[in-house]
């Protein structure tokens, strides 16, 4: 259709979507193990957060719902996933936290102001409150945030840690 | 709705204060619950792709391999065209060194010093001598050759006496273990012997295959399984894997080991260990039901031939038969005649070698692997074997009345992986393979009639354990490094096709372009975009400037008059032309002379369609000054062929020759 090409806008949204397209598809293929263009149900979260995307517990809860099979085979095919995370990407669903509202989260489990929660304080917060942390979630997070001689966390520092070992 | 407003609401009663309070702290817990999930995910994600490229390089050199056995039959084809002097180089590359001498001709000459403080073997073997060995190995000692080579006669006498299939049954009080992969990781074999106990007449194991390359402790690995095989012969059983080839081992590192610990005797060592190996079992059967082999099988996979061949003139993967067809008949037979006359033995004095059909199947057992894709077709990422799907699986398995098939030969993230309906499982024991922290080892135990069970482990040296970000910051650095070197070593190509589609040459591509590009030269299916932050500078287009890419490593140079195209050349080849003058250097000395040096280079040069001129490379050696009594130290000469990373603190010399 002449019309649409010489808009120059659906141009550049085509170009977009065909580099989303090459995106999702590497991001897909590197847990497709079996080369059969398929991944593990148990996977869609890594892919789609390492995609850039922060969706909660329940917001991809229900983004699996969209990609799964009408009878859930426990495998996800890369035919339903690609539009489905395409639309994700155009729209730029479930944007990350920036770091200052992570800090003042933080600041809030932390009326004192003390700089610091404990090790009991973070573990009551993140497996009680919100969508609870698994005892694994729960283990791997202390592992890097916990500093060892005061069994507390210094979450300023830790923040700062985690956002230049991203960068 | 993702982002909670935290900002104050204002006040009212004190039980709707505890509420707000009790909101404002589920908000931020979700915060952060939401925001950490996403952290993770994406470190999971970068390990992930680390362990892709580790692999992706990894099968890319094996594919390296088909090169360098093609170019070894090219040279024996084509030997009647190599100049009057080349006959030696020729004798040399395809002589077989090993005259039928017997045990008492190597021992013999072999005196056990007083001085010696390692473990002393008492023939013949009990399960103390085991106990001895681990305890000895555990302290670093080594095994004194004489030991060394009396084992290795022993095995092999006793292999010789075996069929080319182990035949084994369970019962629910005599499980069997089954250990992949060790590739000379002594601490696992230790880890796994710990943790399951010691092989004996009730715990018996399968052990398939590549117990050797590329860890340092190859040796001490051989040593423990083929004595504890001559105590336990029935009850510990011993696959042939791909890297039990005396050629793979020049690349990947066990002849090196074994002349570095052996300098005086190493030589008879790698004799006898290159026929120990072809006489190793081509595979297990355990219960008639479960068929445990290396690698995989192929559409086309025939146990009762392969129940027929002899396996011991399986000498080399890189050792292919020579062609014996019809229109090739005079060739042949100049061939023949010749051959005769200048008195080479070669693997292929035409009686002495497998069909190219028993060939194949034995080539397909070691090398192939399952995907999930139906069908089989070449193995292209090694260059050996096939991909086979889950029909062929299930054909052959239905063709044999077999119900598992457990195979090792790729390493994966949890040390082991189920496929094809449950009926493949790949067991791989090595763990921390690629670099520390990269993945898991796992053992399999299972008796017939229950479902198998897996048993996982890591070996870690940190006394507290490093976070997860830490080790995924290590293996992904080391991938990074990896990668680059890669792609250092093809930059005349690379450039030159990043050039091609640079038309305005303004130095920048798309990132389309250059992930093109980037794949097609370097043939490593990567997600390139997603790794295109590490290797690369982005502009705010998001176009990138490909030369960034080369900025901070180069590749050494040992002689500045010489040009970088040769370099990079010698570089690239590094692992081949070690190969290469292993073979030449048939007395395992590390010289050959710069006669012999050049003609192979030479040789090399046309077969790969290297374009150098034969002045520089000549220029080159001699500027080097390896000259020993007019002999080149190889391995001098290769090890100055380094990359240099810019950001090294020290600056340590990268190589990973075999």
């Amino acid at each position: 259709n002449l019309n649409l090409l010489e808009d120059g806008k659906e141009r550049k949204e085509e170009v977009a979507v065909a580099e989303f397209h090459k995106k999702i598809k590497e991001a897909f293929e590197v847990f497709d193990h079996e080369s059969n263009n398929t991944v593990d149900v148990r996977e869609v979260g890594t892919i789609i957060r390492s995609l850039g995307c922060c969706p909660s517990e329940g917001e991809l809860h229900d983004l699996i719902a969209e990609v799964e099979e009408e009878e859930p085979t426990g495998y996800i095919r890369f035919e339903k996933f690609l539009p489905v995370m395409t639309e994700v990407l155009l729209e730029r669903r479930y944007r990350p936290i920036p770091e200052d509202i992570l800090l003042r989260a933080f600041e809030v489990l932390d009326p004192a102001k003390r700089g610091f929660l404990s090790k009991d304080e973070l573990i009551k917060y993140m497996t009680e409150e919100g969508e609870p942390f698994s005892q694994e979630e729960m283990e791997e997070m202390l592992s890097a945030a916990i500093d060892p001689e005061s069994n507390s966390i210094h979450y300023k520092d830790y923040i700062t840690m985690m956002v230049i070992d991203e960068n | 709705m993702n982002t909670p407003n935290l900002e104050d609401m204002g006040c009212g009663t004190s039980s709707a204060t505890k509420d707000k309070k009790s909101e404002k702290a589920l908000k931020a817990a979700l915060v952060i619950q939401n925001w950490y999930r996403g952290y993770s995910a994406r470190l999971k994600t970068r390990q992930r792709y680390a362990l892709t490229i580790f692999q992706s390089i990894e099968y890319a050199d094996e594919q390296g391999q088909l090169q360098l056995s093609n170019f070894f039959s090219f040279m024996l084809e084509n030997y009647t065209n190599v100049p009057e002097k080349e006959p030696g180089l020729v004798t040399r590359l395809f002589g077989s060194s090993i005259q039928d001498k017997d045990r008492q001709d190597y021992l013999g000459l072999i005196e056990i010093p007083d001085s010696y403080c390692g473990p002393r073997l008492q023939f013949p073997l009990t399960f103390t001598d085991i106990d001895l060995l681990i305890e000895a190995f555990k302290q670093q000692q080594i095994l004194h050759a004489y030991y060394v080579l009396e084992v290795l006669f022993e095995t092999k006498k006793v292999l010789q006496q075996m069929p080319n299939f182990t035949h084994t049954n369970t019962s629910p009080s005599k499980e069997i273990t089954i250990c992949g992969d060790l590739h000379g990781k002594l601490d696992d074999l230790f880890l796994i012997f710990y943790k399951n106990g010691l092989p004996s007449v009730t715990n018996p194991y399968v052990f398939n295959g590549d117990f050797v390359d590329r860890g340092k402790n190859s040796m001490e690995i051989l040593m423990i399984l083929f004595v504890s095989f001559l105590v336990y012969p029935n009850d510990l059983h011993l696959n042939r894997g791909n890297h039990e080839d005396f050629m793979m081992n020049m690349r990947y590192g066990f002849t090196k080991e074994i002349l570095h610990k052996y300098k005086l005797h190493g030589k008879k060592i790698l004799q006898i260990l290159e026929e120990v190996y072809t006489w190793l079992p081509i595979g297990t059967i355990i219960d008639n039901e479960v068929l445990v082999i290396h690698g995989g099988i192929s559409e086309s996979t025939d146990l009762n031939l392969l129940h027929r061949i002899e396996r011991n003139k399986m000498r080399s993967v890189l050792m292919p038969p020579i062609p014996m067809d019809g229109d090739r008949a005079e060739k042949k037979n100049k061939l023949g005649t010749a051959t005769v006359a200048l008195g080479i033995r070669t693997s292929g004095s035409f009686s002495e070698q497998l069909t190219k059909q028993e060939w194949e199947q034995v080539i397909d057992i070691l090398w192939s692997d399952p995907r999930g894709k139906r069908g089989c077709y070449p193995n292209t990422n090694r260059g050996g074997g096939c991909y086979f799907g889950p029909d062929i699986t299930s054909k052959i398995l239905n063709k044999y009345q077999l119900k598992m098939l457990v195979r090792s030969h790729e390493c994966k993230p949890e040390g082991y992986e189920i496929c094809h309906d449950g009926k493949v499982i790949t067991v791989f024991s090595a763990s921390n393979y690629y670099e520390e922290g990269s993945n898991r080892g796992a053992y399999i135990r299972m008796s017939s009639g229950t479902t198998p069970r897996f048993f996982q482990y890591q070996i870690t040296k940190a006394t507290c354990f490093r976070p997860l970000y830490q080790r995924v910051n290590a293996i992904e650095s080391s991938a990074i490094r990896m990668l680059k070197e890669r792609m250092i070593s093809r930059k005349t190509d690379l450039i030159r096709a990043f050039q091609l589609q640079d038309r305005n040459k303004s130095g920048k591509l798309s990132m389309g372009q250059w992930a093109f590009s980037m794949e097609n030269v370097l043939g490593l299916n990567l997600p390139w975009r997603s790794l295109s932050s590490h290797l690369v500078t982005t502009d705010k287009d998001g176009n990138i400037d490909y030369m960034s890419g080369f900025q901070d490593v180069h590749i050494q140079k040992p002689v500045k008059e010489v040009q970088s195209s040769l370099i990079e050349t010698v570089y690239r080849y590094r692992s081949d032309l070690q190969i290469i003058f292993n073979i030449i250097d048939s007395d395992h000395s590390g010289l050959i002379s710069m006669e012999e040096f050049r003609s192979m280079w030479r040789l090399f040069k046309s077969h790969y369609s290297v374009h150098i001129d034969d002045s520089q490379f000549d220029e080159l050696a001699e500027r080097m000054d390896l000259n020993k009594d007019g002999s080149i130290d190889f391995n001098e000469f290769l090890k100055a062929f380094y990359v240099v990373h810019k950001f090294d603190q020290l600056n340590k010399s990268d190589t990973k020759l075999a």
